[in-house]
């Protein structure tokens, strides 16, 4: 039992990363193959020219749309960090009346679900003339209430002493964040980052609803596009279009999955 | 000296509110990007929905004539909505268990101690970073009726393919099994990180005792790990009544609306046809589901949760 335990371990590992991994690679091989190879039903294509990925760029703006996923989702990660620790370190530090409702209120905004308000927001976006424009597509997301919900349990982790330590070395409240809060609860601050970041480059609902032209078109909608213009001759350039897309995310996820799963789970349990 | 200390009591219950005041006045600076935020993306937009939900309204959302319950009363008559919900149910059953036995056994092997788990566990977690446009579009071609792989694969055994998204008794399942692919890395991480919080020391006993590895995980495991499964079930759950965007690339609702999932029916009726009214119904319905889901599960569900 004892040398069989780690042989089938090894197995179902592989077995199962194989399956799970699958479709990335489906696609980064179909990525490089011309129309004709893909009808001969090859599974690994013959050479690894970039041909596809040239017409891919060709064939849409596609450049210009990473750069309004890049810039949306720098943005709203940047928005949520801010207007979740202001939040967060209003609930643990400042002992005010009702706080406790506020909270319960703020949590309480979690089980709305997106979905349910789209309508009368896009008619507002309308309204605002922010239809097409980077506004609409980052200001409505920087309140979170699961990142102020994360960063706030992090937060009571704080030992009080440093807390009265700072007060009485006279440290104003924004000296206190930068040169303890921000150091001591690093992890969460980067996993409601990456968190940030991944959501909103993956969002596809509301970048629909609110760009009707390039101006400030996201990749994923630009993906869309591509799907519904090359479905049927080129099959090969709409997955260079998947594999530029997901490399950015794929890239953050592999460098930052640590923290994020430590951060998640802190954030889950307790 | 009755009066001495009866001054120093005035004065300090006026510092007390003195403090209090700007405690508030503080707090409520701090809260102020949230509370605006809230208001006016979450909280005005509720309303409103509620508010259009009992209207006719014209093309630009401009609510015309009062019709009390009458848009409620068509779409619980209405046979297509009828079809989005029997839909949307049996989406959420294929999706949610599935997707968390897969999980929590992707996550119970990439938490055993071999060398070179670390990168097991980046292969499993990456779903989480390929978006749900890519997944679809991807899975659009492994459903591919002749180049794709699954269909490849059927007919080099001798089966007959299968047309995947065309049938309408397997779109469904399709839209499923693509929704179950993306969920995994989530889902897989929240559930890693649950297990590896689990003390050691319960597990040394009951090796001691010569316990089998399933009775561990029965007796030990999964009671340590409910109060994450729990966790994991509320996300995939909601987020299981909010597909949209598989279902847009993939089968844009069909065959004969048997993936017309309840946020799909809404953009429809709201962006393609422009009934603002009776999507605004839709929307307050599906709010109510996931409010009632959420309660019942925080009600139920936690009762049987085990807390350290």
């Amino acid at each position: 039992m004892k040398i069989f335990r780690p042989v089938i371990t090894y197995m179902l590992l592989i077995l199962t990363a194989v399956i799970v991994f699958f479709p990335v690679v489906y696609a980064f091989f179909i990525s490089f193959m011309s129309g004709a190879e893909l009808l001969q039903g090859n599974f690994i294509p013959k050479t690894f020219h970039l041909d596809n990925y040239q017409k891919a760029f060709e064939r849409l703006p596609l450049a210009h749309y990473l750069w309004n996923s890049l810039f949306v989702s720098t943005v709203v990660m940047l928005g949520q960090l801010l207007v979740s620790a202001l939040a967060a370190y209003a609930f643990v530090f400042i002992p005010f009346k009702g706080r406790n409702i506020i909270f319960f209120i703020f949590i309480s905004t979690m089980m709305i679900p997106w979905e349910a308000t789209m309508i009368p927001n896009f008619l507002t976006i309308q309204q605002l003339d922010w239809i097409n424009n980077y506004q609409s597509l980052t200001i409505p997301f920087f309140a979170i209430a699961f990142g102020t919900f994360l960063l706030r349990q992090h937060f009571l982790t704080i030992p009080k002493e440093l807390k009265e330590a700072s007060d009485i070395a006279g440290l104003r409240s924004f000296r206190f964040f930068w040169k303890v809060v921000i150091p001591y609860c690093r992890t969460s601050f980067v996993t409601l980052g990456a968190y940030g970041f991944l959501t909103t480059w993956n969002m596809y609902l509301w970048p629909l609803l609110v760009t009707n032209n390039d101006d400030a078109r996201t990749v994923q909608i630009g993906l869309k596009q591509l799907q519904t213009q090359e479905m049927a001759t080129d099959w090969g350039v709409v997955m260079a279009g998947v594999i530029i897309v997901i490399i950015p995310t794929l890239i953050l996820l592999f460098l930052g999955q640590k923290q994020l799963q430590k951060g998640l789970a802190q954030g889950a349990l307790k | 000296m009755k009066s001495a200390t009866e001054i120093q009591g005035k004065s300090s219950t006026r510092i007390v509110t003195k403090w209090k005041f700007m405690y508030w006045r503080s707090a409520i600076l701090y809260l102020l990007p949230s509370i605006i935020l809230f208001s006016v993306f979450l909280f005005y937009p509720l309303g409103k929905t509620l508010y259009l939900s009992f209207f006719l309204t014209d093309q630009q959302g401009i609510a015309n004539v009062f019709v009390g319950f009458e848009n409620y009363q068509y779409i619980l008559q209405a046979e297509s909505f009828h079809k989005s919900i029997k839909a949307t149910i049996l989406f959420v059953l294929y999706t949610v268990p599935t997707g968390i036995v897969i999980s929590l056994f992707l996550a119970l092997l990439a938490n055993e101690k071999v060398k070179g788990a670390g990168f097991f566990r980046t292969i499993y977690s990456s779903t989480m970073g390929v978006s749900v446009a890519a997944s679809a579009v991807v899975w659009l071609f492994i459903f591919h009726p002749s180049m794709g792989i699954l269909n490849q694969l059927i007919t080099s055994i001798g089966g007959t393919s299968i047309d995947w998204l065309l049938h309408p008794d397997w779109a469904l399942v399709s839209v499923a099994v693509t929704t179950i692919w993306m969920n995994i890395g989530f889902s897989f991480l929240i559930l890693l990180g649950g297990l590896q919080n689990i003390d050691e020391h319960l597990y040394e006993s009951a090796k001691i005792s010569g316990a089998s590895y399933f009775y561990q995980l029965r007796r030990i495991t999964i009671p340590m790990l409910s109060p994450t499964l729990f966790f994991v079930t509320t996300v995939t759950l909601i987020n299981a009544f909010q597909t949209f965007g598989q279902v847009d690339i993939l089968t844009q609702g069909g065959p004969s609306e048997s993936t017309n999932l309840i946020v799909y029916s809404i953009y429809r009726e709201a962006f393609v046809n422009y009934q603002f009214g009776t999507a605004s119904a839709q929307s307050i319905f599906l709010f109510l589901c996931i409010l009632i889901v959420t309660i019942l599960q925080f009600k139920f569900g936690e009762r049987k949760v085990h807390y350290q």
